[in-house]
């Protein structure tokens, strides 16, 4: 290190310790690690509560057991699992062509007017508590799905009902996500693609969409695993008994609905049916860390970089 | 106002050819392109037929930007295959003016043009007029390289695509070869188009432009971005390009509209005292004229360098 004037003293040599800003520091820095010490908390949680289940029940059987009785000790995750993963299935079967088409439109088509008119209602979408979509599907779209006879008269509960819902509940995510990322892709490319004799549709499907891949894709991997997690509503309409099936039409119960009603019910502490809601609720965790895990992957390897 | 000069241009610009070849020549720099001609502008096959062909006629144009006026009374005809530049100081409106030709003004919300603007005589903001076809006969460059986020075929291809067009690999080849980029990029055609340095990509979105076959090309300070042996390479490029194409070109850049135009247009800024500030168009001529013997004050103060 050399000096440029070493016949003077800089007088820099000051540096003390300036209390505003290690407070600052020290607040800021608590607040970021707040989050991720709950998440390790959480994670202890469920292992640590779940971990007598494991002694009454084997992982295996737990992983690959196709039924889900607890009365009779039958403790299979499969039919759980179908349950939450049919719910998203179906929910982004509705809410991906409906919020990718809304986000296109909102970016690409839209005047500022009709803009400002159906973003805040897609916003009020998005806030709408669960309970009431949960009602909704249990009162208004199974009883028409039945009328359609696609679900049996007397099952008022179904799949589809519940996950027409949460498909509601997303696409405000997707809507939302997708447009940020068409949004963010430079007028220049927009011009560009004009300037070549393209039509609007052109333009929007194969470059903008293309170009915004990265960000289409994790706004819906990011709305799947919400679907994953949706509680309230798949209780309320989804059903009351676990059902390994494929059938939309069938009616069946999540992970997190059998955790509801486990919690509600009267199963004491200790026992292996209260246990048992730990080591679900462990699958689920895994199964949304996983979905992250993959939208994180997503955006890292089709991100577009424009200058 | 220029319409008697213009009428005897003939003459005119045959003097101007021979003074305009002198510098030209002994300007070392003009030579290093890859492989393009040193034709200067005012040389070439033009015969006076051809180049009295107006493309676009302006009279009286105003743009306005929702409330705001933009650029008023606007009066310039652009000949074909001719390199016309629009010079000036910022917020001049030459930009603006360029957009006008091919519209794309009308991507920007609240932007509306007004006044009399015909290609090949025809009223281009006519209700029936298809701007996506219009488009597709006035292509443009833009001040910033925007190559698609595609490989480098991709990006050509999508133009043609769009416009019918086959896309096979000699149709690739033909066009990467007219924009002089073929020898540089010809074994990496499925590569990303921004792994292409700056210039590079600056001349693929010319071949993408030339890749739909159009009869003009706009171009905005499309060297603005570049360094200065890039610059060089599109000048060569575009005086190539002059023999096929109507070139009209926004730049900042008043030695490059000396170097590669034949006529200049120069836009200035009016401030009438009312809070209001708006683009005109000052003077328009033969670049050589503009230069050497500018009949407006403002031209004269603007290319000697007074103001802007």
């Amino acid at each position: 290190m050399s000096t440029a004037t070493p016949d003077a003293p800089a007088g820099l040599r000051t540096r003390r310790i300036r209390p505003l800003e290690q407070g600052t520091l020290l607040i800021l820095g608590s607040a970021a690690a707040l989050s991720v010490l709950i998440t390790i908390g959480i994670v202890f949680t469920l292992v640590e509560e779940g971990w007598g289940f494991w002694s009454k029940a084997s992982p295996v059987d737990f992983l690959t057991g196709r039924d889900w009785f607890p009365v009779s000790d039958e403790f299979g995750v499969l039919p759980l699992l179908s349950g939450s993963v049919m719910i998203a299935l179906l929910a982004g079967i509705f809410a991906v062509p409906v919020g990718l088409g809304s986000a296109i439109y909102l970016s690409e088509y839209a005047s500022p007017r009709a803009r400002g008119l159906i973003k805040p209602v897609l916003e009020l979408l998005a806030g709408m508590p669960t309970i009431v979509l949960g009602f909704f599907a249990l009162d208004t779209i199974n009883p028409v799905l039945q009328r359609l006879g696609l679900v049996d008269k007397n099952q008022i509960y179904s799949y589809l009902a519940a996950g027409l819902v949460v498909g509601l509940l997303i696409v405000p995510f997707i809507a939302s996500l997708s447009e940020d990322a068409l949004r963010a892709v430079p007028r220049s490319m927009r011009e560009g693609a004009y300037g070549l004799g393209a039509t609007r549709r052109v333009v929007a499907t194969k470059i903008i969409v293309p170009a915004a891949l990265s960000g289409i894709m994790a706004s819906i991997v990011l709305a799947l695993s919400r679907a994953v997690g949706e509680t309230m509503a798949v209780t309320l309409a989804a059903g009351t008994q676990p059902n390994l099936t494929w059938n939309p039409f069938d009616q069946g119960q999540t992970i997190t609905s059998v955790i509801v009603a486990v919690s509600k019910g009267e199963a004491s502490r200790g026992t292996t049916i209260y246990q048992s809601i730990f080591a679900i609720g462990l699958v689920l965790f895994v199964v949304t860390l996983v979905i992250n895990i993959i939208a994180v992957q997503i955006v890292r390897r089709f991100r577009t970089v424009y200058n | 106002m220029s319409d008697e000069r213009t009428a005897v241009t003939t003459d005119e610009d045959e003097a101007l050819a021979v003074t305009d070849q002198e510098p030209r020549q002994s300007d070392p720099r003009v030579g290093d392109g890859p492989g393009i001609s040193v034709a200067g502008p005012a040389q070439g096959s033009r015969d006076g037929a051809q180049q009295e062909t107006v493309v676009f006629e302006a009279s009286g144009v105003n743009v306005h930007y929702g409330t705001n006026l933009a650029l008023k009374g606007v009066d310039i005809p652009i000949y074909r295959r001719e390199i016309t530049a629009l010079i000036g100081p910022s917020g001049c409106g030459k930009s603006t003016f360029l957009r006008c030709l091919n519209r794309t003004n009308d991507l920007i919300p609240g932007a509306a043009v007004s006044g009399d603007l015909t290609f090949h005589g025809e009223d281009m903001y006519a209700p029936d007029i298809d701007a996506v076809d219009l488009r597709r006969r006035v292509g443009m460059v833009f001040q910033k390289p925007n190559p698609f986020p595609k490989s480098i075929r991709e990006n050509l291809a999508f133009g043609m695509k769009v416009n019918g067009l086959k896309a096979n690999d000699d149709a690739i080849e033909r066009v990467l070869r007219r924009a002089a980029l073929w020898d540089e990029v010809k074994d990496k055609l499925g590569d990303d188009a921004y792994a292409l340095s700056g210039g590079q990509q600056q001349r693929l979105c010319i071949a993408r432009a030339i890749a739909v076959e159009p009869e003009v090309i706009l171009m905005d300070e499309p060297c603005s971005a570049l360094d200065p042996i890039s610059t060089l390479a599109i000048e060569d490029l575009m005086r190539e390009l002059r023999e096929q194409y109507t070139i009209v070109i926004v730049t900042h850049n008043m030695q490059q509209a000396a170097r590669v135009s034949d006529r200049t247009a120069f836009f200035t800024v009016e401030q009438p005292g009312d809070g209001s500030r708006y683009g005109i168009l000052a003077e328009h001529d033969h670049t050589e004229k503009m230069f050497r013997a500018p009949e407006d004050q403002r031209t004269q103060d603007y290319i000697t360098g007074r103001f802007g």
